[in-house]
């Protein structure tokens, strides 16, 4: 893995900070305060939190009870047997997948891992894959391919890594190779956004047949954070940034950029993870069901034309 | 191997900012030298000391590369529908209308039919004036249909990427396309029709995580600037200085990302060479239609 701790923008203390808003979220909504309460809860903001639905959202796709994809695969699968390594340069820990029973078949299943205690996020690198992840999964899935089995991808990370050894190793090619190889592919792909979908490093993975979004997970071209110290040069933007990016499910989904919203139990998937893995297990079951008679063939073109539709959001500009 | 390399002057560091003075002079960032814009646009926009690249725009790009300068235009009136509304400390339909006053074009990207030493060849020139050659609907969309061209014409496509990434004004639409190009390149790379990308200063986020990777051939202009994550974030991560060359071409070439590294002013007569070598293999059977899973 990394030689140097991943120590900034730090994700450890925006975990902290994340649940420490939360937490004050989660006061303000049970003392059913006023919305002009909720905004002198939140303390240190100037801008008044007409947004903070969106931003309770944002809290809840990176809780830090939040399941992670390990924790999905257990609750979803039988047999979970972890394959390791992308057999060029390593074996990347941000990065999970395996063979697994999922309702009476063989599937591949894999996905972003952040990290349970902190020794493990360090080890996993906060769910921030590297070229070597994005290769392990591309080798797996095709894998899989070989054999005819589904895939299962679970999206969680606010991204791909963004450090030198993972430039050198390509972490553009890496991603791009993953994009244009999981359009090929000749099985059935399911890509949920389970927590965090974080841009290029969430699509990565995120070339399904069919793409669902758990109802407070995320999926953005860039973080909140990011986008707000881009645009507005002052990273406590953030929630404005968050209203502004349309990343919610509903919205993701409003605008046809993925096809279902799997519903969480009330207050997340964290306060009941069983009846959260019913849900997306019965939505994933679904989605594997629609398939059955498709061939390889058929596979790949629905998956086309499913990418091919995103988007169309242009115009003949009128003649002047 | 070193026929690349045609100076041995150190390119120049990460966070050097292209100031050009108004006027008819312009102060080069390779060696500081104040040269006369009339020198430079008659040596393609090089350095005529130094032969540092200068960004030049798509038009420009256009009329240096293809036979005679002549070439087709398509989808030139495709505009952004800005599906978010967005707006963040100006609305994004301001910043579009400013661009394209700018730039005279409607979003990011030329793209269209010309030919190269005789041979037809499709091409999406980016456009880095236009907010920074960012990637949404639009590009999206022409560059898809470039490829869908490319495929029913059986015609090399030619994609020539200049670029901050993907658009944040229009989020996820934006995140979309790099998956909606890929599909299609890999539609046409079933196909058996050549995909040449060219790397030009700068290409970076989910334009090289996409596209601008996917060549047969990735090729890119000496000195430029390509990567995954831009060198802030990075800095900001490691909290350490970059290296000197980190993220340029030369770099990525010694890590073994790219095919070659081509100065502007040998660039027409590479593509065409290339271009013999990367035929379009003859029409096979209609596509994904040979085997079943
Ligand atoms: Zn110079």
């Amino acid at each position: 893995m990394s030689d140097s701790l991943p120590n900034s923008p730090d994700p450890e203390s925006l975990q902290a900070a994340a649940e420490e808003a939360l937490s004050q979220e989660l006061a303000v909504l049970r003392g059913a305060s006023a919305p002009a309460a909720a905004s002198s809860a939140a303390g240190a903001e100037d801008e008044p939190r007409v947004e903070s639905e969106v931003w309770r959202r944002v809290l809840l796709a990176r809780h830090p009870q939040r399941p992670t994809a390990l924790d999905w695969i257990g609750l979803l699968c039988g047999d979970f047997a972890e394959l390791h390594g992308d057999r060029r340069f390593g074996d990347d820990p941000a990065m999970v997948a395996g063979m697994a029973e999922f309702r009476g078949r063989q599937v591949l299943i894999l996905g972003q891992q952040r990290g349970r205690d902190v020794k493990d996020k360090i080890r996993r690198n906060f769910g921030m894959a590297k070229p070597e992840g994005y290769r392990k999964a591309m080798r797996l899935m095709r894998l899989a391919e070989k054999f005819h089995r589904p895939i299962l991808s679970l999206i969680d990370t606010q991204g791909a890594y963004p450090g030198v050894d993972a430039e050198e190793r390509g972490q553009a090619e890496a991603i791009a190779w993953n994009l244009r190889e999981m359009a090929r592919l000749r099985v059935p792909v399911v890509a949920t956004v389970v927590g965090e979908g974080g841009s290029g490093g969430a699509l990565g993975i995120g070339m399904g047949n069919r793409v669902l979004m758990l109802e407070n997970a995320m999926y953005s071209v860039i973080s909140p954070e990011g986008c707000a110290s881009i645009m507005w040069r002052d990273a406590e933007k953030k929630e404005i940034a968050a209203a502004a990016l349309k990343l919610t499910a509903a919205e993701l989904l409003a605008l046809d950029l993925v096809d279902e919203v799997v519903p969480e139990p009330p207050g997340g998937a964290h306060t009941d993870p069983k009846a959260a893995a019913q849900m997306l297990g019965d939505a994933l079951e679904r989605a594997l069901v629609g398939m059955e008679n498709l061939s390889g063939a058929d596979l790949q073109a629905q998956r086309c034309a499913r990418f091919r539709g995103l988007g169309h959001f242009y115009q003949e500009a009128p003649a002047r | 191997m070193t026929w690349f390399r045609r100076e041995n002057k150190p390119l120049p560091s990460v966070p050097e900012k292209r100031v050009r003075t108004e006027g008819l002079w312009v102060k080069c960032d390779g060696c500081r030298r104040i040269l006369w814009k009339k020198d430079l646009a008659e040596n393609q926009e090089l350095c005529t000391h130094c032969g540092f690249h200068f960004r030049i725009s798509a038009r420009r790009r256009l009329e240096l590369l293809l036979d005679d300068g002549r070439f087709t235009e398509r989808d030139a009136s495709l505009e952004s529908t800005d599906p978010l509304e967005f707006t963040d400390v100006k609305p994004y339909r301001d910043r579009l209308r400013k661009a394209r006053e700018a730039t005279g074009g409607r979003d990011a990207i030329i793209t269209g039919e010309g030919k190269l030493g005789g041979q037809p060849v499709i091409l999406c020139v980016m456009e880095y004036g236009f907010i920074g050659g960012s990637l949404g609907a639009v590009v999206g969309e022409k560059i898809t249909r470039a490829i869908e061209r490319a495929e029913t014409a059986r015609c090399p496509l030619i994609i020539i990427s200049a670029s901050g990434g993907a658009r944040m004004m229009e989020g996820a639409v934006s995140l979309m396309q790099m998956g909606k190009i890929a599909a299609q390149l890999m539609l046409l790379d079933q196909a058996g029709v050549p995909f040449i990308s060219v790397l030009t200063d700068p290409t970076t986020g989910g334009v090289t995580a996409s596209y601008a990777m996917l060549g047969d051939l990735n090729i890119a202009e000496p000195g430029a600037l390509i990567g995954f994550a831009g060198p802030r974030v990075i800095e900001q991560t490691i909290r350490q200085k970059l290296p000197e060359g980190f993220q340029r071409s030369e770099f990525l070439l010694e890590h073994g990302m790219l095919d070659a590294v081509v100065p502007r002013q040998e660039m027409r007569e590479y593509l065409i060479r290339a271009l013999a070598f990367l035929r379009a293999q003859p029409a096979a059977p209609p596509r994904a239609a040979t085997q079943s899973a």
